[in-house]
């Protein structure tokens, strides 16, 4: 145990620019899957009609396996962290699409009725009304997304995108336990205080909405 | 495209293996994963406690990274498939479980009561009555396993246990992009066509429990 904690210590660095890089990739691999998943959840609700046949297709690519797809795409996209994130966020928009119009369409309706007949907008209804309802359900999406994110990020070293899977590699390729062993506690330590931190803002949100 | 053909006509065999390796890799974690999980599952229903326990733990290793779960046996176990299948193992009970005690909790209480009123003995009421009820929701756990599996079991090419990661493995390090097409392409048939395979069964199952419930 102490040999594992003096070599964590005098290679801090090794353990923590991955981290920086996972987080940096996870970061963008959000913004832009939920500014997308956004943009396809109203084309959605506009067009209800291609609702089943969208969502079927984007739980169609989330059931392919990271690495199968990983390894379609490198031959069109290349090496590197624009193909990882490009995979990232493809799988993201099933788990946030799935739980943003399960949640608008799970509205009471008589609520958005009355709304309508206060003379509300579609757009003000959707935005003042039916998103801040539908909230507790896109936040649950919002955290499935970030934990599979941050699970399959380390997957994307294998295609050079750096992260904390290039600890996990690199101490296979050598056999360096205290690389494998403080590589896997990093990624759990992330995953787990990540979605500790994203329960507790869920039920804020939950509380928020019930009251 | 001719590259693909020509690896067929040369590594066919090979190719055969490495499914036949990966699929074995598969079943053997799921079948420990189910014997682990559901006796687990079905207590888990009846103890509070156990419950409460169980969900703490398998919760918290369903959210770390697969890849992290597999690698972390290695400076115990060392490479090869035993730590791939008992990684893979880890892997396939939360689901397994978190849904057969769900699916326990939930059974309907009228149909119970009259099972309970016709005097069947418990260990009947079990196999006869609350298993087939049980199983539709059961059985979605298992196929969200089955996927999951299946995926993982990739990496664990990495280890050294074979299976159709070794393609890719290999097409990444020789940056060949055939066996990388090769290989993502048939692991994406392989998940796709066991995942509507056994959507099926779920579906049938579905139907059968709802004759019984009605």
């Amino acid at each position: 145990m102490g040999a594992y904690l003096e070599f964590w210590s005098e290679h801090a660095e090794k353990f923590l620019d991955p981290l920086a890089e996972h987080l940096q990739i996870v970061g963008v691999t959000l913004l832009i899957s939920v500014a997308l998943a956004a943009v396809v959840s109203v084309a959605l609700l506009r067009h209800p009609r291609a609702k089943g046949v969208v969502l079927q297709l984007l739980s169609a690519v989330y059931a392919i396996p990271s690495l199968a797809l990983f390894a379609v795409l490198i031959p069109v996209t290349g090496l590197g962290e624009s193909t990882a994130v490009l995979v990232l966020v493809a799988y993201n928009q099933y788990l946030l699409v799935r739980n943003i119009v399960t949640g608008i369409d799970g509205v009471d309706p008589s609520v958005v009725e009355a709304a309508r007949g206060m003379g509300m907008s579609d757009a003000r209804i959707l935005r003042e009304v039916q998103v801040p309802l539908a909230l507790p359900l896109i936040m649950a999406g919002l955290r499935l997304a970030v934990i599979s994110t941050i699970g399959i990020a380390t997957i994307a070293a294998t295609i050079n995108a750096g992260g904390l899977g290039t600890v996990l590699f690199d101490g296979l390729r050598t056999l360096n336990s205290y690389k494998i062993v403080g590589g896997t506690l990093e990624c759990a330590l992330l995953a787990i205080v990540a979605n500790a931190a994203l329960r507790l803002l869920e039920s804020a949100v939950t509380r928020r909405v019930v009251r | 495209m001719q590259n693909v053909l020509a690896y067929f006509s040369q590594n066919g065999t090979e190719f055969v293996q490495m499914v036949a390796t990966h699929l074995w890799l598969s079943a053997v974690a799921l079948a420990l994963a189910t014997v682990i999980a559901v006796p687990l599952g079905i207590l888990g229903a009846r103890f509070r406690r156990l419950d409460s326990v169980s969900e703490g733990v398998w919760g918290t290793l369903r959210i770390i990274p697969s890849l992290a779960l597999l690698l972390v046996l290695i400076p115990v176990l060392g490479t090869g498939t035993l730590p791939a299948v008992v990684s893979l193992t880890v892997l396939a009970i939360p689901p397994i479980l978190i849904n057969t005690t769900t699916a326990f909790k939930t059974l309907p209480a009228d149909v119970l009561e009259a099972a309970e009123g016709m005097g069947m003995p418990p260990a009947r009421e079990l196999l006869t009555v609350k298993l087939p009820l049980a199983l539709p929701v059961a059985f979605a756990g298992f196929r969200t396993a089955t996927s999951e599996v299946i995926a993982s079991a990739m990496l664990a090419a990495y280890i050294g246990a074979g299976g159709l990661g070794d393609l890719i493995f290999t097409g990444l390090g020789l940056m060949r992009t055939d066996l990388l097409w090769i290989g993502g392409l048939s692991v994406a048939a392989l998940s796709l066509a066991v995942g509507a395979l056994l959507s099926l069964a779920e579906a049938r199952m579905r139907r059968r429990a709802g004759m019984v419930a009605a």
